[in-house]
């Protein structure tokens, strides 16, 4: 509040016409300048976008113009390090283990996020919420490298092969599904609860009212009327699983060698587009050469698919708040 | 909330509705056990992996971890020292950087954008969309433009910094918004009322009221850029390097890529204990970013 004053006293309350008309034109000068350094800095996220887009089509453009375009999409070999005749660019295998790593992650987290929501939202007494969101805030703001470690070094050897006694490789698809899934849970828990917390409590009470429990109005009522705060939570954490990187550079291999098709066996070793692509690029692969291309068009692929995908999320929460705010 | 269900509990009692039956008393308790047994599951999770990293690692936290350069041949030497350097110098760059691009871009799409304006739209939509953008790509950004390409930067720190300040940009913008959206509309009539233009507005009002969100969302973009390990990957981080990074020489490593390194070189396990202690530092520095947006938020949060 202190400002105010300030505000107000460096403001000429007095004076010639003169003076005022200069003081005003010196003060537009300087507002309107203002207001194009803020555009401008506005447009640095614009240009990233831009450059993204212009960076990735750039090298995928020369990638197809050595591989032709029918054998990335359709080939179910992907070999694309090694020499000669072994070379194969069919996508399909990373594509595939990136959905079913996605896809493991999703059967863990979309019930038990959206089952922490409904807890969170609906049933917990206001002590027990504020104790558990901060974990999940918690949970969600560890680094992936640790969940990787984490997967690496505990939850397949000590926890799938020694507690479950399963018979799977040290790098495979079940332990980075699952794990993925430990990361995007909250991420799904907490978009689907700031839906559910939105529904009007008029919609409640009147099920209460009519004499449903606890349990109906949860699920029959803000359940679906919350559903798009729901989805969008969902799309969100595959989205977030699709791009998701050292899990699974880790725990199910880099996604270099697939040369048996699609991985369907969720102990073996396989990788994803992420992995594929920050397991490749480290090295001095020279500019222009084809193993730098082919990062290029797998990040372009998986720029895509998380772009689509992301598109839907927005989509479904700006449409929940108009709704409800 | 509760005042439905009491009246539904009065009604209940009072009235000839049938109190619930059995099964349906049967279905609550299954319901209420699966979303026990959900958070537990997630809680279980968090204690299991945070367990396993302070197994691992408390017993080899010791000074020489922060003085000593990291070995590949004798764990028991060895430490990050370079990696701790690396991540200072990052946050140092990525602040730079994200501060002010973030905050003005956030008062420009408050403050001024005209949301009638397809342009303005456009730049709303663009950063809710980069918010999504999986970090590989940026890294691939990073390494298109920035190490190498036109900018040529080569595999520098602060290569490293502008494509993490990249990636983080859009949250700072995104909370920061939510900041200056929520001094209400009163504060800035009065300020223009009593003459001042629309800058000084801003400047001294709007901003002041808003400061402690903007510094949450500074910290929350950094806590998240601190633990990012796929970028820089990407864009070709040295390997346990012996000489700590600087402005000057192509010295690119961090806090995230060490313990990668370490973890991943670790075929006789040598070197996870190290990788487990790194992470803990890692975790120790995170929680006081967090503990910090946290006080900020409840000392100087607004209260209009």
């Amino acid at each position: 509040m202190t400002g105010t004053t300030t505000t107000s006293s460096s403001s000429p309350a007095s004076g010639s016409g003169a003076v005022l008309l200069r003081t005003r034109t010196r003060r537009s000068t300087g507002e309107a300048l203002i207001r194009v350094l803020l555009a401008a800095a506005a447009t640095v996220s614009v240009l990233t976008t831009v450059l993204i887009v212009f960076s990735l089509i750039r090298e995928t453009v020369s990638f197809f113009g050595e591989v032709p375009l029918a054998d990335y999409l359709l080939g179910d070999k992907w070999t694309p390090l090694l020499g000669g005749e072994q070379q194969s660019f069919g996508v399909l295998p990373l594509v595939w283990s990136t959905l079913y790593i996605t896809f493991i992650a999703l059967a863990f987290a979309v019930p038990v996020g959206l089952l922490s929501a409904i807890y969170l939202s609906e049933y917990a007494p206001t002590k027990v919420r504020k104790t558990i969101k901060p974990i999940l805030e918690v949970l969600a703001g560890v680094p992936t490298i640790v969940f990787g470690y984490f997967a690496l070094t505990f939850f397949t050897p000590e926890f799938l092969k020694g507690f479950l006694n399963l018979d799977i490789a040290s790098n495979n698809q079940l332990a980075a599904g699952l794990i993925c899934g430990l990361l995007v849970m909250p991420i799904i828990a907490s978009v689907a609860e700031d839906g559910m917390s939105a529904v009007p409590a008029a919609l409640r009470e009147g099920a209460f009212g009519l004499g449903a429990n606890r349990m109906q109005v949860a699920i029959r009522v803000v359940f679906p009327a919350a559903l798009s705060g729901v989805v969008a939570g969902i799309v969100l954490g595959a989205s977030r699983a699709i791009g998701e990187t050292l899990v699974i550079l880790l725990a199910a291999g880099n996604g270099q060698l697939l040369p048996n098709g699609p991985v369907t066996d969720p102990g073996e070793p396989a990788g994803s587009m992420a992995a594929f692509i920050a397991g490749t690029a480290g090295g001095d692969i020279p500019t222009g050469s084809l193993e730098y291309e082919t990062i290029f068009a797998v990040g372009f692929t998986l720029f895509l698919i998380t772009l689509v995908l992301n598109m839907i999320s927005i989509r479904l929460v700006n449409k929940y708040r108009q709704v409800y705010e | 909330m509760s005042t439905g269900k009491q009246i539904a509990d009065a009604a209940i009692a009072n009235s000839a509705i049938p109190a619930p039956d059995g099964t349906a008393r049967v279905k609550q308790g299954a319901f209420k056990s699966l979303m026990y047994g959900a958070l537990a599951l997630a809680i279980l999770g968090l204690v299991l992996l945070l367990g396993d990293v302070f197994n691992d690692g408390a017993g080899k936290i010791s000074p020489e971890l922060f003085t000593n350069q990291p070995s590949k041949i004798r764990p028991e030497t060895s430490g990050f020292q370079s990696a701790l350097i690396g991540t200072v110098y990052l946050m140092g760059i990525v602040a730079f950087l994200v501060v002010p691009l973030g905050v003005a871009t956030a008062i420009y799409l408050e403050e001024y954008a005209d949301r009638t304006k397809w342009w303005n739209r456009l730049v709303e939509v663009n950063i809710q969309n980069l918010a999504g953008v999986p970090s590989v790509v940026y890294g691939i950004l990073g390494l298109a433009f920035i190490v190498r390409g036109p900018l040529s930067l080569g595999r520098t720190i602060v290569a490293g910094g502008i494509t993490l300040a990249l990636l983080v940009l859009p949250v700072v913008i995104i909370v920061a918004r939510e900041a200056i959206r929520a001094v209400p509309p009163s504060i800035r009539e009065g300020s223009l009322a009593l003459g001042a233009t629309k800058w000084q507005t801003i400047w001294k009002q709007v901003l002041p009221g808003s400061i402690a969100g903007i510094a949450t969302g500074v910290i929350l973009a950094l806590s998240r850029a601190i633990g990012e390990t796929a970028p820089l990957l990407i864009l070709g981080a040295a390997i346990s390097p012996r000489i700590n990074p600087s402005l000057d020489n192509e010295v690119l490593t961090a806090m995230p890529l060490q313990i990668f390194n370490w973890t991943r070189d670790s075929e006789v396990d040598k070197f996870l204990p190290l990788a487990a202690a790194a992470i803990l530092v890692l975790m120790v520095v995170l929680l006081m970013m967090n503990s910090l947006a946290i006080f900020l938020r409840n000392r100087y949060e607004q209260k209009w």
